[in-house]
């Protein structure tokens, strides 16, 4: 499924391509990767564990929403990493193991 | 101990940039650490850059670019993308920046992390296409990203800067959806002469509204029930009730609301005392007059230790900074309390506005304990219902919940749930505790605590 971007096209500027999932898409300097999905596309950019889709949601690094792989890397906060020219997004299915994770009340 | 820098501040927003200033040019070496990539912190979040290129985001965003110019002196060491993710006794900061971790010390510590949105759960939050507002707004800071003919929904003074902001850009919400009451603003006239103090803000606020509706944006006040769906081609369907009767918007994307709250783990990780405040409505370290915790070495200022905004967050920061300088001997006891007279009067000033903010604008019950069916932990896809139920069968605190249900287990560390964990106990009678944070309070991969380890070791 491809949804339109829930954002206004933004006026043409100098572009960084990276490949998310394979495709080529064209972000602009400066973007997080975040940033970058959402004006791509108003897809789901990762599903849970049971199966749901999320996009990113806080744009400030608290709510993990936005986890993505990154040149091989998974479970990067899309939201607080800037994307790179040649940079190799895909997006994850389930929440792969993270450590840190500890809070108890 | 060899220390790093005679004070190490933690956030680079209004509060950490202001007190980095004053301690610098008192003498003092800062450290200045931030997770973003830049100075600014949310409110003021990539005004370096964006400078005035972005003229939608309003005068007040522009005022904080001399508060980043002030941290280019020589006595303030900047680190920026630096997640900090322990704080020890010594004190110390440990902290993390592309996969490396390393540990800062310093006499004095200075928590100024700010605030984050507060969580908004409902059936549909966690669907594609529903946002907090804020963070659309650092869409726009950082990206020029505008969202397209979204709806705004919930209440508060962001809502409405956001909606102006969105309308100066050219991308004019298609509606505002607002839960607050004409009883609420009824309960919060009472503050209004108090308010007077901070004519300024109000007077803007004002401004705000009645360019929303120069606009034309459809309103809807006393908002309640919301719910979300997703339509056939990804949008959202919005359904809320308003005045007794049921409506439904349909959007790509569904901007919500509730205010924002003291982002605490960090503090609540240093082992600083907490409390619970019925008036925010939310958890804050308890300080004294100059920032101080009961933690030796640990301040903590701005909107961390309590909702104020960003012009209290200013002042804030620069009394904790003179305090600092006192307890470092650079200043003295008199001088300290001299020099912080503008600062308490502006802080003063600043914080006329908030009992009434706090009153009108308050969030509603069906964010606070939300319906069965609305997740309340995004991580572990937990629902209110769930927590409910582990109530009945005998959960009666935080921790009892988080055991049954593995609410706030996972990678956020219940930074999104906390509060709505706590409003379903407390709607279920119980008197929850604080919830502790523990370190690493951002998740770190091994392989670096391995690494810190054997740096600790051999420098040993
Ligand atoms: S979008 Fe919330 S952490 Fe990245």
């Amino acid at each position: 499924m491809k949804i339109a971007s829930r954002f206004l096209t933004r006026p043409d500027a100098a572009a960084v391509h990276v490949t998310l999932d394979g495709v080529r898409i064209a972000a602009q300097p400066g973007d997080t990767v975040a940033a970058a999905m959402l004006a791509h596309s108003g897809d789901p950019a990762r599903h849970s564990a049971t199966g749901a889709a999320r996009t990113a949601f806080c744009m400030m690094g608290v709510c993990f929403d936005c986890l993505v792989e990154v040149d091989g890397r998974p479970n990067v906060q899309g939201c607080m990493i800037a994307v790179r020219e040649g940079m190799v997004l895909r997006r994850q299915r389930g929440l792969r193991p993270l450590i840190g994770g500890g809070h108890d009340a | 101990m060899m220390h790093d820098a005679d004070v190490i501040i933690v956030g680079a927003g209004p509060a950490g940039m202001a007190a980095a200033a004053t301690a610098a040019r008192a003498g003092a070496q800062v450290l200045l650490l931030d997770e973003q990539p830049r100075a600014g912190g949310q409110i003021f979040r990539n005004v370096g850059v964006n400078g005035d290129a972005r003229t939608y985001l309003g005068k007040d965003y522009v005022a904080g670019k001399p508060l980043v110019d002030a941290l280019d002196h020589p006595n303030i060491t900047a680190e920026y993308g630096a997640t900090v993710w322990r704080i020890e006794a010594g004190p110390r900061v440990i902290w993390s920046r592309e996969g490396e971790s390393r540990m800062s010390c310093a006499p004095h510590i200075l928590l100024a992390g700010g605030a984050q949105e507060r969580p908004v759960p409902f059936p549909g939050w966690t669907l594609p296409g529903v946002m907090p507002a804020g963070a659309t707004q650092i869409l726009m800071k950082t990206a020029g990203l505008l969202p397209r003919d979204a709806v705004l929904a919930g209440s508060g003074p962001l809502l409405y800067l956001i909606a102006a902001q969105m309308i100066d850009a050219g991308a004019p919400p298609r509606a505002l959806v607002e839960t607050q009451t004409i009883a609420s603003m009824l309960r919060a006239a009472p503050q209004l002469p108090r308010a007077l103090l901070a004519a300024r803000m109000l007077i803007k606020g004002l401004g705000f509204i009645r360019k929303i509706r120069a606009a034309g944006v459809a309103r809807y006040t006393g908002a309640s029930g919301f719910r979300a769906a997703m339509t056939e081609d990804g949008g959202i369907a919005f359904s809320f009730l308003a005045k007794g009767k049921a409506h439904q918007l349909n959007t790509p994307i569904l901007l919500t609301h509730q205010g924002v709250v003291p982002a605490t783990h960090m503090s609540r990780a240093a082992g600083i005392v907490h409390s619970w405040t019925d008036v925010q409505r939310a958890f804050q370290p308890a300080v004294d007059t100059w920032g101080r915790t009961d933690v030796p070495g640990i301040h903590v200022a701005g909107d961390g230790a309590g909702i104020g905004g960003a012009e209290a967050a200013q002042a804030a920061g620069r009394l904790a900074a003179l305090d600092i300088l006192h307890l470092q001997g650079l200043l003295s006891e008199d001088a300290r309390n001299q020099k912080s007279a503008p600062d308490r009067a502006m802080l003063r000033r600043a914080l006329a506005i908030r009992p009434f903010l706090d009153t009108a604008y308050a969030p509603l019950a069906e964010f606070l304990s939300p319906p069965d069916a609305a997740i309340a932990c995004r991580c572990e896809e937990v629902t209110a219902g769930d927590i409910r139920q582990s109530i009945q069968e005998g959960a009666n605190g935080l921790r009892q919940v988080k055991t049954a249900t593995r609410a706030g287990m996972g990678p956020c560390q219940g930074r999104m749930c906390d509060l709505t964990v706590r409003g379903i106990l407390s709607s279920c009678g119980a008197k929850p505790a604080t919830p502790r944070a523990r370190s690493p309070i951002k998740p770190i991969r091994l392989g670096e605590l391995a690494a810190l380890a054997t740096q600790q070791e051999t420098s040993a």
